[in-house]
Parts: structure tokens; C-alpha cells; sequence
């Protein structure tokens, strides 16, 4: 018990180079030993969803994960979402629209967001719903979240 | 002083927040995100009871654990002094107050009893358990309803009666013609926010400044409490405020937590750092709500009121933290709302039970009152046979009446209502709404066995609590502006809005414009943000200010360019003549470059291009708003779906629209879960239940309706020269109050809410209870 | 809410992770699959596992395929599998639907069907389904494999029949004949919440009438079970209104509800006034 691992963890396309107990989370791994604080943590629990990153491409919760799973498969985190001084069409989305207030839910909603989206650029908009409920935002209402996350959709569709 | 606003380019326009960028790169710097070299992490032990004597703390196991730096317990800290009423002490209420580690008794479960100083988080949890605690069980005490309990040897656990009286309501009663009287109760609920609490602290030993990272809402005025229960100066205290995940009047105030942190970076020579985590949260932080009302009104045959009487128990929780009784006063003060009450009595029981700490929550004291009020408004209209609107419209007061002075007083100020036209809203809303219509059809589709029901609610919220506030404006040699303010942000967009406002008085962008805020370090005085008050006097401050930066630009430019004040203007930063090419004009940055210290001469002006500004309010200002609702109610369960609804909100001003929009969907969509989701709930032996997300229910994205949003500007603070009010609480305020009238009508049965929140079991078995009266 | 420490083991073999468990079984070792379940509890210190035996690299796990009128469900299949359509007819489209009750889909990219079924949480929809479609739970220890029905697998709230030293290789569902009829009911507060109550059901129609019905309630008992007295019920009866609402009657009166301090049973009981005639006439 309580032997480190020593992990390398590819986050946004980088390799970090980690060690860890088993137990600590992926989240916290990512936070503090790859020093990526974007993604948050609201409950530790699996709920509010401040935690979501992509795995290989999918939203999962990071909170709900250990670092010592992680090897050997692709992260991604809000850190990795624009391309050098140019914000994501998302990030961009969320701006426009007012999609945030205190912004800590934010990056847990764009990785879920973009996860959707780049996975099933058609979804219909009921079903697009029905996975935006899957994270908590205390401070906007969602409707702005939503109208960001329509408006994104449009355009990534366009340009692809 | 008259502040017009020459260029309205930025007031008044939805432009993008300054804010946003970091948050949306995953750049915020939130409680969590902050380390220091060489940190410590602290970890609290909390009490498993919710009344004992502590017989023994035994931290021996605790301290072994390799990787543990200290423990501490309350003979640690016993120079500490308990924690202090933000606004000064109160003598009569000082033996409630809570002690940084609980001492002799623990008084409720999740209180503090020692604190682990740790390497590494994971560390610290793990030692943290292995302290022992040996108790004596007390009786335990929940309900601030049942008789008051001893908190203390000669001390009743009803700790204060918040009174306000005026009129003659034996009289008013004796004379009426109907009286309607209702029991109602308000769930426990909270803010609880996504961001849980955390706090750093560092000692600066080189320059005997101790430092608290983290802060929120109110810098400034905690600053001055720590420095005091610390014995320090005011300038070796700093605290420093970065991103922060949501108020909504739970963070901010001082826990014991923040107080550890503190000597603990001093005693132990490294920065010690203290995140929450949820489930400590779900018992820790303070919580709110909780009222019983027992509230009697009198009217004559007009349906108009004759008198208003309240007794209320308000349940304070364990201690009496940095609020003391406020959310009580607040209540007392706000209740009678929008309406002529022509006699008012109330008597607000502030109890102390065996449950988490209580105290405010975005519109304290006013998500109940409106409640209470609201729904004794619809019980008479059933009762009189009036419309619910009707009823209203009787007992608005009148344009023609403002300012209207009500015999009451609350946070030391007189309530006076400084401008407001209720009705005009009202008709406006109704307009809106096209409430004759939705009356038709939610009544046809009742008639259908679709059970949906129309909602009304009316209120008058507070905001801009002064008395003062300042700010500092600069010029740089490169033209940009900084804003330093005292205010603080807790994600609502203060700085954009601070910015829109100097850009339009300073013509210049706004994206030009740095506001800073929760430094004590870079401005000694400050408001912070709570009673939506940052918006109403920062904004006015930095109008002042900025109109001194201008007029002193205006001057100089005039000596430059060898013409008169009265011929220029400043736009997009340069300052030129009204009718001249901008070539012909002169860059606030040049300006500020003719004004820098080492020049020498200014032209007659004292250096820089910088001043000050100081605003000064007698009093609160009242926005006021309508709530309308659409629910449909499933008989057979119990669950009710908010459809659609309608804010309508007069704000005086709004200097953002898109951000007020923001505040009031934002409000109302957490007093919907306060309605019909939120409650935190204990068992018999005082054991919290509502520990996680899976249990204390907040609204997602499923819960929220089509909701539209009615904002007016027909009444503008007489009070400030912006004309502003506060928005920050206008959506929740009445949304308990809207969804119990919805439902009400859905069921066709008024006066079948009086408790919240509304659950799907709760409500079944209202309705079940209903159907076998009607066939009995 | 960090977990107490425990030794990981990451074994890519079902023997390997058997091995495991018949070494480590009595001494607190708990499978990790998709661990949505799992760690919350760890989170919470509400479990200490101190050997975690993570079986997410056994590939062999991670199949599903259909084989002789059986929808064999690997260990490792995740939630997600269940948006696409699994197999042929009505029990394919039963999954699809239901799948969209379990959590919310970042849980569901990670959770899997067969951790619902050794997790037993009575308000777990597949434990329903598992229980109305009569599945076969796999189970297998270093020295021996068992399947055990559905139907006697549940013991109580997270307690079930698998011992320390095993664990489920696959649950088996028989699919249900081409002209099968599938409804789903179910009520939580909010959607993705846990069920208070849900009802799966599943009939013919032969001559007109009911026949073959299959009715199971979960999240109301400590454990989802087949309700044989409705089910008789309903045997033979013309598929009206009137009879799916007689058979809810049977229901609620047949049950025995978790009284848990928050859901009592009187409100149980009244949900499933509504939700066995919602269930019924889905399916029709």
C-alpha cells in the first residue's frame, strides 16, 4: 500500500512524466501534478461534473478515475481546447452568449460540450439536452450554456 | 453631483465580460489552484454529534502519522477569541457566538474540534480520522417552533426577538371585515455553490504581513475583523481575493477555518492551505432559509389590507455567526413588500438549534417573507372572492407615494422606498405574460385532466447598501486605464460592468479599462459584493472618479492644443476638438505623460492623470419585480414541471442587459430549487441526510423552463446619480412564492401549499388528502 | 474526500484476476470496472477496499455478442454499448431506451451493465431489466464457474450471491421473441437520478389477448423482482386500459417497501399506480 507509481501521462498532447499513489484521482493528478488547474473539482463524488475531461475522446468524470488508469490513453482538459492564441469555436460560443458567471463549472461543461460534439456532430438537439443535464451549474440558469452550445454545433457542422 | 454620461457607447450595451477569457482557458486562479513552496494542508476533524459534552480529544494516533506536521485542538488556540458579528459586537448576543475549535460542547455535527497540519491532502484525511473524540450526549434540539431549550446555563437557546410595530393592529383586526390567517414554513436550503470553501495562508516573516488568499465578498471588512481577533495592525493583515466559484452570501463570511489557517501560518512557520471538500461543505457551511411563520392579515370589505402581524421562528442554527440576527431583521423589515399595510407587527424568533450554522442566502430573509406574504395575498383573494390580481392592485403602493417611508428599520437604515411604480410593472407583466390568455388556457386544459396552473407573485427587493464606497482611477503613458475599487466579484461580472461605465465617462473602450478589486493591499477601504450593492455604489464611485480624470485630461489637453475646455472631447482615448480631425487631438496616454511625476511642471495641476472618487448613499434603493408562472402538476405522482415563466424586473438602469439577464435567470432558477428540489434535512438525533449531490438535489438542465425575462428602467434610483439598483437577488426573491400560487391553481385548490419545498411525495399526499375530504 | 490507500493490481487476464481475488478475497479486495459506483463509496470511505483488482485491461471482458438467441454481455461492456441497438428485436430496443435512465452519459462512458448488476442497488434500472428478462449472471472463481438467475441473485440493497473470491464474467439475456412487446416506466426527481420507482414489462399478444407477461419493479423493495401475482393478472387479458390498471392494483398491493426515511411507502405504492399502465401500454 501506498507505493508510488511512476506513471507517464499524456495530457493535450504532451507526455508528464508523474508519480502517484494508486488511490490519487486522475483529477488530482492532472491539477496538481501535471500543474493543469483548469479542470475543477465541485463534489469529488461523480455529480456535478466540474471534473469532465475527455478520455480518448469521451467525456468521463476524472474525479471518478485514478491516475494509475490513465496511462497509456489520450487526455484531454480545457487546456488543450485553442490553438495557440486562437480560442476553440466553443470557447469563443461561451463568450458571446454569457455561458458563464463564475466560470467554475465552465471548463467541466466545454470538454463535455466538445466531447458530444466531435463524437456525434448530427446529434439532434433533444438528445444534445439530454447530455448537457449531465453537469451542474449554480450561477447561469443553463439557458445561456445551451444557446453557446447550439450556436457551436452550427458552426463546427459547417466546417467540417 | 450630476454625472451624465456624455457617450452611452458602453452603458446600457451587452457587450462581452472582461472576465471570461481565463475562465473559459482554464486560467483561473480559484481557492484551489493557489500553492506555495513548501505548503502545509490542513484537514478538520468535525464533531459526529449534534449535542455533547467533549469529554476528551485524543490526537496522539493523529500526530504519529509520518507526513503530519501538528494537530491542534482547542487548548492549541485558546488565546482565540470567538469570531466576531461583522458589524461590531452586540453584548446581549455575544455568548452565541462559535469558537474557532469547539471547546467544552459541540453543538452541531460537522462543528470544528481539531484541525491536522499535513504534507499532502490525502495525509491529512487519513490522520484526521484516527482522532477520537469522547463524548457525553445532550438532548438535541431541531425545531426553532418547539419551546426554546437552554444553550448555555441561564441561557435560553432563543437568543434574540427581532421586533418592528407600527399602527394599531388590535385595532385593525377588531375592525375588519375578513382576516386570513396561514402557518407556513420554508425548507432549509443554501447557496451552495459549486466552488466549495477554501482560504491560504501565508506569513511574510521578511515583512510581518500576513496574508489571506481566497477571500471573497467582503475583503476589506474581514481583513479589519482578522486583524483585530489577531491583535495585528490593519496594514500587516492583506488578503487577497482571486476567482471565486459563486457567492450567493454563504462564502465570504469569516469561518473558523479562515482563522486557523492564519495562526497556523504564523505559528508553523509555512503556508498552510485548507480546501473543503463537498461533504464537509454539506454540514459546514453556513445555511439558510428555515422559518416557520404563523402570519395573521386583516382587510376591509374592499379587500384592501388593514393590518399585518407575523410572529416567525427563525432557525439560527448552532451559533450565531458573522451575520448575527440579520436574515431575521431582514425579514421583518421586507415582509409587508410592495403593499399599503397600514398596521404591521412582527415578531422574529431567532432560535439556536442543534443543526449547521445559519445565515444569508441571495435575498435573506426575502425568499421567506415573500413567501408568507404572497401567499396570505392569494389566501384572501380566495377568501374575498377577488382575483389574485385584483387583490394586488388594491393594495399597491402608488407611484404618486414614493418616496414611501415605512415605520421600520433594518441593517440601521430606515426603509424608505426611493422610486418605484408597482403597477405599471404589474400591467406590464401581465401584458407580457398575456395572463387573460394563459388564464383561458391552462383553465381548458385542467378541464382536460392536464393539471397546469398559472402563478403570480409580487415583491420589492433591497440593494445598494451603503454608506460609502471609493474608488482610484489612473491614466497610463499608454492610455490604459486602471479602475482600483474595493468591490469584489463573485463571478457576476463586476469588472466589466465597473469598466463599461469609466469607458463611457472617460471615452475610451472598455476593453482598455483594468478593474481591480478584493486587494486590500491596493485600496484600504471597501464594499465588496453582497446585498447587490457592488454594482449600485462602486459604478457610482467610479463615475466620479472617472468625470475628475476627465475634466482633468480636458483641462490640460485645453492648455496643449490652445483652445478651450469646452471646444474638446475625448474619444476612443484621444482627446480632441468637437469639430476638428482627431490628427488635431491628444492621447489620454500623452496626457498622463505630461503629467508623470518626474516632469517637473503640470500645467498648473498636481502629477498624474489619477483620482479618486468617493460615493455616498443615504440609503437602500428598492428594485422591484413581477414573477408569473406556468407548472403542470401530475396528480398521480406528484411532480411538478415549471413550463414557462416571466421575470419582470425594474432595475432603474441597466448597464449591462445581457449580465442582469444573467443575474435574474440565474436567481430564479436557484429559487426554483429551493421550491421544489433543495432541502437539507436531519434525522431525529440531529444527523444531517442531505450529505451529497445525490441527496440534496439542485436543478439541472432538465428542471429549467422557457423562462423570459422583462426588464424595465421605469423608475431609476433617485438615490445615486446612475440611477441604479442592484439585480443580483431580483430572480429568486419571489420564486418560492410564484410555483406555491402555480400549483395552487393547477389543483384548483388555494391554499394547498404552505410548505416548501414542494416534493412529489409531499404534494401526492396533499392531494391525496384533498380527494378523501371532497369524498368524505 | 480523498480514498483510504489500497494496493492496485491491473491484471490482464480473467485467470490472472481470479488468482487475485482467491488470494486477496477475504482480505477486503474489491473489482474495478468502470468504477462509477465504486469510488464515490471509496470517496466517501464508505468503502476501504485494501486490494483493488481493476479489470479493465482484460480484453476478453469487453465483448458482447449475440449467440443462439442469447445477448451475452461481457464484464467490461460499458453503458454506452446500449445507445446502438445490441441485438435483434424488441429486447435490442428495450436496452436502447432504457440505457437513456442509467445516470447521465459521462457515467455511462465509464460504468458498466455487468458493475450495475454486482453493485445491486435497488434503484438500478439493468438490475430491473436483468430480473424482468429473466438474465443468467456468470460468475466465476479461480476454481470454478456458477451462473445463477436473476430472479434468486439479489439478495438485499448491494448484496448479492457473488462471493468474496468471484466475479461476474457475464450476464446472459435470453432475447424475446420477434413480436414481444417492451415497455419502460420509471420516476426520479430529476432524469439520470436514482429511481424511486421503475417498472419493466413485456407481453405477447396472441388471439388478442396477453400472453407470455413478464412485469418486474424495481427501486421500490430492497432488491427488483418479478411481480408472478400480476403477472397471472394479466395472463389472458385483453390488453385494455382497465386491465393494465387492475394489474397495477395487483402490484402495489403485492409489494413490500424500502421505508428508507425519505421515500415512504405510501408514496411507493401510489407511483406505481402510474407507472405499471404506463409501462403496460408503452409496450403496446
Amino acid at each position: 500500500m501506498n507505493a508510488f507509481a511512476h506513471l507517464q501521462l499524456n495530457v493535450n498532447g504532451q507526455v508528464h512524466h508523474v508519480e502517484v499513489e494508486p488511490r490519487k484521482t486522475l483529477a488530482d493528478t492532472i491539477r496538481e501534478n501535471c500543474g493543469l488547474t483548469g479542470t475543477h473539482l465541485g463534489c469529488e463524488h461523480g455529480v456535478c461534473g466540474a471534473c469532465t475531461i475527455l478520455l480518448d475522446g469521451e467525456p468521463i468524470r476524472s474525479c471518478l478515475m485514478f491516475a494509475v488508469q490513465a496511462e497509456g490513453r489520450n487526455v484531454r482538459t480545457v487546456e488543450g481546447l485553442q490553438d495557440g492564441d486562437r480560442l476553440h469555436v466553443l470557447q469563443q460560443a461561451f463568450i458571446a452568449e454569457h455561458a458563464l458567471q463564475c466560470g467554475f463549472c465552465t471548463p467541466g461543461f466545454l470538454m463535455l460540450i466538445v466531447g458530444i460534439l466531435e463524437k456525434y456532430p448530427d446529434i439532434a438537439e433533444s438528445q444534445l439536452l439530454e447530455f448537457l443535464s449531465s453537469n451542474l451549474c449554480r450561477c447561469t440558469g443553463y439557458e445561456n450554456i445551451v444557446k453557446a452550445a447550439l450556436n457551436a454545433a452550427a458552426v463546427m457542422r459547417t466546417a467540417r | 453631483m450630476t454625472t451624465t454620461l456624455r457617450r452611452t457607447t458602453w452603458v446600457g450595451a451587452s457587450v462581452e465580460r472582461l472576465e471570461d477569457r481565463p475562465l473559459v482557458t482554464g486560467k483561473g486562479l480559484f481557492a484551489a489552484d493557489i500553492n506555495f513552496a513548501r505548503q502545509l494542508h490542513m484537514r478538520i476533524v468535525r464533531s459526529e454529534h449534534a449535542h455533547a459534552v467533549l469529554k476528551n480529544v485524543d490526537t496522539t494516533a493523529a500526530a504519529a502519522v509520518a507526513g503530519v506536521v501538528a494537530v491542534w485542538t482547542a487548548k492549541d488556540i485558546a488565546d482565540l477569541p470567538p469570531i466576531e458579528f461583522r458589524e461590531g459586537p452586540q453584548p446581549k448576543l455575544a455568548p452565541f457566538r462559535q469558537h474557532v475549535l469547539a471547546r467544552e460542547r459541540v453543538r452541531y455535527v460537522g462543528e470544528p474540534i481539531a484541525a491536522v497540519f499535513a504534507e499532502d491532502p490525502y495525509v491529512a484525511e487519513d490522520a484526521a480520522e484516527l482522532v477520537t473524540v469522547e463524548v457525553e450526549h445532550l438532548p438535541v434540539l431541531l425545531d426553532a417552533a418547539s419551546s426554546p431549550a437552554e444553550f448555555a446555563p441561564g441561557l435560553s437557546t432563543e437568543a434574540a426577538v427581532c421586533k418592528q410595530e407600527y399602527g394599531d393592529i388590535p385595532w385593525a383586526f377588531e375592525t375588519s371585515i375578513h382576516t386570513v390567517a396561514l402557518d407556513l414554513a420554508i425548507g432549509r436550503h443554501s447557496g451552495v455553490p459549486l466552488e466549495t470553501r477554501g482560504a491560504l495562508a501565508r506569513y511574510d516573516a521578511a515583512r510581518d504581513v500576513l496574508e489571506l488568499h481566497g477571500a471573497a465578498k467582503v475583503p476589506h471588512k474581514n481583513r479589519e475583523s482578522l486583524a483585530k481577533m489577531l491583535g495585528r495592525s490593519l496594514a500587516s493583515v492583506q488578503v487577497y481575493e482571486s476567482h471565486v466559484g459563486g457567492g450567493f452570501g454563504i462564502r465570504g463570511e469569516l469561518y473558523p477555518e479562515d482563522i486557523l489557517v492564519l495562526v497556523a501560518a504564523m505559528r508553523l512557520g509555512r503556508p498552510v492551505k485548507w480546501i473543503e471538500d463537498r461533504r464537509e461543505h454539506m454540514v459546514a457551511a453556513n445555511q439558510s432559509r428555515q422559518q416557520r411563520h404563523d402570519i395573521r392579515a386583516a382587510f376591509d370589505a374592499g379587500g384592501r389590507l388593514l393590518g399585518l402581524s407575523d410572529t416567525f421562528y427563525h432557525n439560527q442554527g448552532a451559533y450565531l455567526r458573522t451575520h448575527a440576527t440579520r436574515v431575521a431583521d431582514l425579514t421583518c423589515a421586507i415582509l409587508p413588500g410592495p403593499y399599503v399595510v397600514p398596521a404591521y407587527r412582527v415578531h422574529g424568533h431567532c432560535r439556536l438549534t442543534n443543526t449547521t450554522p445559519t445565515a444569508t442566502y441571495r435575498a435573506p430573509g426575502r425568499y421567506e417573507a415573500n413567501f408568507a406574504r404572497e401567499r396570505m395575498m392569494d389566501a384572501a383573494a380566495a377568501k374575498l372572492g377577488l382575483s389574485r390580481v385584483e387583490i394586488r392592485r388594491r393594495n399597491l403602493i402608488a407611484a404618486h407615494e414614493m418616496p414611501y417611508h415605512r415605520p421600520v428599520t433594518t441593517l440601521g437604515d430606515e426603509v424608505v422606498y426611493d422610486s418605484g411604480d408597482y403597477e405599471l410593472l404589474l400591467n406590464k407583466a401581465l401584458a407580457q405574460a398575456g395572463w387573460d390568455d394563459l388564464e383561458r388556457e391552462t383553465a381548458a386544459r385542467r378541464s382536460r385532466g392536464d393539471l397546469a396552473g398559472l402563478g403570480l407573485a409580487v415583491f420589492v427587493e433591497k440593494s445598494g447598501l451603503g454608506p460609502t464606497d471609493g474608488v482610484r482611477i489612473s491614466v497610463d503613458t499608454s492610455g490604459f486605464v486602471e479602475v482600483i475599487t474595493g468591490g469584489a466579484s463573485v463571478g457576476q461580472g463586476f469588472e466589466t460592468v465597473i469598466a463599461q461605465v469609466c469607458a463611457d465617462v472617460l471615452g475610451v473602450d472598455y476593453r482598455r479599462v483594468r478593474v481591480v478589486h478584493g486587494r486590500t493591499d491596493r485600496i484600504d477601504t471597501g464594499v465588496g459584493a453582497h446585498a447587490s450593492r457592488a454594482t449600485v455604489l462602486t459604478a457610482n464611485a467610479a463615475a466620479i472618479a472617472a468625470e475628475k480624470v476627465r475634466a482633468k485630461a480636458l483641462r490640460l489637453a485645453a492648455q496643449l492644443l490652445e483652445t478651450d475646455v469646452a471646444r474638446l472631447t475625448i474619444v476612443d482615448g484621444t482627446v480632441v476638438p468637437k469639430d476638428g480631425a482627431p490628427q488635431q487631438g491628444i492621447g489620454l496616454g500623452e496626457i498622463a505623460h505630461r503629467l508623470r511625476p518626474s516632469a517637473g511642471t503640470w500645467g498648473g495641476e498636481d502629477p498624474t492623470l489619477a483620482a479618486e472618487g468617493w460615493f455616498t448613499t443615504p440609503h437602500m434603493t428598492y428594485p422591484y419585480g413581477v414573477q408569473i408562472a406556468v407548472v403542470q402538476v401530475d396528480a398521480q405522482t406528484g411532480a411538478v414541471r415549471v413550463e414557462k415563466a416571466l421575470i419582470a424586473y425594474d432595475i432603474g438602469r441597466a448597464i449591462n442587459p445581457m449580465l442582469v439577464r444573467g443575474q435574474l435567470v440565474g436567481g430564479f432558477v436557484q429559487g426554483l430549487g429551493g421550491a421544489l428540489l433543495e432541502e437539507f434535512r436531519y434525522d431525529a438525533s440531529g444527523q444531517p441526510l442531505s450529505v451529497t449531490f445525490a441527496d440534496y438535489l439542485m436543478p439541472s438542465l432538465s428542471d429549467v423552463p422557457e423562462v423570459e425575462v422583462l426588464l424595465t428602467e421605469d423608475a431609476p434610483s433617485t438615490l445615486n446619480p446612475l440611477g441604479i439598483k442592484g439585480a443580483g437577488e431580483g430572480g429568486i426573491a419571489a420564486v418560492g412564492a410564484l410555483i406555491a400560487s402555480a400549483i395552487d391553481d393547477a389543483l384548483e385548490s388555494p391554499g394547498l401549499i404552505t410548505e416548501l419545498p414542494v416534493t412529489p411525495q409531499k404534494l401526492k399526499a396533499l392531494i391525496d388528502a384533498r380527494l378523501r375530504k371532497r369524498v368524505a | 474526500m480523498k480514498p483510504a490507500a489500497f494496493a492496485y493490481y491491473a491484471p490482464r487476464s480473467a485467470e490472472e484476476a481470479l488468482h487475485l481475488l482467491e488470494t486477496h478475497g477475504d482480505d477486503e479486495a474489491r473489482i474495478l470496472a468502470g468504477g462509477q459506483s465504486l469510488v464515490p463509496m471509496m470517496a466517501y470511505r464508505l468503502a476501504r477496499p485494501a486490494h483493488l483488482i481493476d479489470i479493465n485491461g482484460i480484453s476478453e471482458f469487453g465483448t458482447m455478442t449475440t449467440e443462439a438467441d442469447v445477448l451475452r454481455i461481457g464484464a467490461g461492456v460499458r453503458h454506452t454499448a446500449f445507445y446502438d441497438e445490441v441485438a435483434p428485436g424488441p429486447t435490442g430496443a428495450l436496452l436502447q431506451n432504457v440505457v437513456h435512465h442509467v445516470a447521465d452519459h459521462p457515467i455511462r462512458v465509464r460504468g458498466t451493465f455487468c458493475g450495475s448488476i454486482a453493485h445491486a442497488d435497488p434503484a438500478s434500472e439493468w438490475c430491473c431489466i436483468a430480473v424482468m428478462l429473466d438474465a443468467s449472471i456468470v460468475v466465476r472463481s479461480a476454481r470454478s464457474e456458477r451462473s445463477i438467475a436473476a430472479g434468486s441473485f439479489f439478495h438485499g440493497p448491494m448484496t448479492t450471491d457473488v462471493r468474496t473470491d468471484e466475479l461476474i464474467t457475464e450476464v446472459r439475456i435470453p432475447i424475446l421473441p420477434g413480436d414481444a412487446r417492451c415497455g419502460f416506466a420509471e420516476f426520479s426527481r430529476r432524469p439520470g437520478d436514482f429511481g424511486i420507482a421503475m417498472v419493466a414489462a413485456s407481453y405477447r399478444i396472441l388471439g388478442g389477448r396477453i400472453a407470455e407477461p413478464r412485469l418486474a419493479v424495481g427501486g421500490v423493495e430492497h432488491r427488483p423482482r418479478r411481480i408472478s401475482e400480476a403477472e397471472r393478472a394479466l395472463a389472458g387479458a385483453t390488453p385494455t386500459r382497465d386491465a393494465f390498471r387492475e394489474a397495477a392494483s395487483v402490484v402495489a398491493a403485492a409489494l413490500d417497501p424500502l421505508e428508507d426515511g425519505i421515500d415512504e411507502a405510501v408514496f411507493r405504492r401510489s407511483l406505481l399506480l402510474a407507472l405499471v399502465p404506463q409501462a403496460l401500454e408503452r409496450a403496446a
